[in-house]
């Protein structure tokens, strides 16, 4: 284990847990209803990337953590306030252009991040990173591609690509917020200090964004509250769909 | 169907190992040959199969017709001569 503190390593892996958790939940939520049998199969393909990834970082934050909870406990057990995700990925799906723009955000925002870990002073984490970047280098492909062609396509998929721009641009800025745990976490050689990776983001999204002709939007009041348990509306719901499961037939198995 | 007007139709064609042919696998539809690479991944990959994939517009094939089905293959079928099976192979050779 790296030489960081125990509570704070358990605190960087559930964030990082729960941000792959529900947003592979989100993208899940689109298997049979996608516009096309192509991207039917592509989202659910993945979201199992995502929730492959939620489940290996839970599993290793149960052993950080030593208390006898399993990955199962971290991902349907907990109740709203004990998810530290960002808002950006509990946002609902609404359309095609809405989930891919979401898609290629978290993708430009993990692939530096995973890049970083391949170097990580935690071997376990490092593992993980390992095979990650080579499932969100797909994914950042996959939704780059769809962004550049549903923003320089039709009449109709460049509003709706403006649209999502404007509906999503609240919720970019948390993803490179910084605190005690974030900043600890670098100080350790543990991963990168989210702001760090900032200028890699934009410059992935910079060429996507001006092949597709669109324009980022500037935001007076970004949303933040993710990282401290703090969500939307929209959270209840997906956890309420999420974890029926395990509520209604407690311990149950497949 | 959005699909079917304004989505061309590509075939695609993968190859299992290194060292086998490209083998036909199916279709998919795309708005151009990245995005009918990006869908063939996602549709016929899923489990392992490939090591490489071509897509190709399906406009592109030229295919027999089926109306010369008797001319094309019949004549073929009565010249078993034609099948490498009336040698001996010596064993030195091993698997052919």
């Amino acid at each position: 284990m790296a030489g960081v503190e125990r509570r704070t390593l358990l605190a960087f892996l559930l964030r990082l847990a729960d941000d792959h958790l529900i947003l592979g939940h989100r993208l899940s939520e689109w298997c049979g209803h996608a516009p096309m049998l192509e991207e039917d199969l592509a989202m659910p393909n993945m979201a199992l990337d995502l929730i492959g990834q939620a489940r290996a970082l839970y599993q290793y934050a149960a052993e950080v953590e030593g208390k006898g909870r399993t990955e199962d406990d971290f991902a349907y057990l907990r109740r709203e306030r004990e998810y530290t995700n960002c808002m950006m990925v509990e946002r609902p799906n609404g359309d095609f252009a809405h989930t891919i723009l979401r898609q290629l955000y978290f993708a430009a925002f993990m692939e530096p991040m995973w890049k970083g870990m391949l170097a990580s002073s935690d071997e376990h984490l490092a593992g993980i990173a390992a095979k990650a970047v080579k499932e969100v280098a797909y994914h950042l492909r996959h939704a780059g591609e769809w962004v550049i062609r549903l923003g320089d396509g039709t009449e109709e998929s460049a509003w709706r690509m403006r649209e999502a721009v404007a509906s999503l641009a609240p919720y970019v800025e948390e993803l490179f917020e910084t605190d005690e745990v974030t900043r600890e976490i670098a100080a350790g050689g543990v991963a990168s200090d989210p702001p760090s990776t900032r200028p890699a983001f934009d410059a992935i999204l910079r060429p996507i964004f001006a092949e597709a002709g669109l324009e980022q939007v500037d935001v007076a009041h970004p949303k933040t509250g993710g990282r401290k348990g703090i969500h939307a509306e929209a959270m209840g719901f997906l956890l309420a769909d999420l974890q029926f499961m395990q509520r209604a037939y407690p311990g149950m198995v497949w | 169907m959005m699909a079917k007007n304004m989505l061309p139709l590509w075939e695609v064609f993968i190859r299992p190992r290194n060292g086998l042919s490209h083998k036909h696998c199916g279709s998919v539809h795309a708005a151009d040959e990245v995005m009918a690479l990006q869908a063939a991944r996602d549709v016929y990959t899923r489990r392992g199969e490939g090591v490489s994939i071509w897509v190709v517009p399906s406009s592109a094939i030229t295919a027999s017709d089926p109306e010369h089905k008797d001319e094309n293959f019949e004549p073929a079928l009565s010249k078993v001569y034609r099948h490498p099976t009336f040698y001996d192979i010596p064993d030195e050779v091993g698997h052919m």
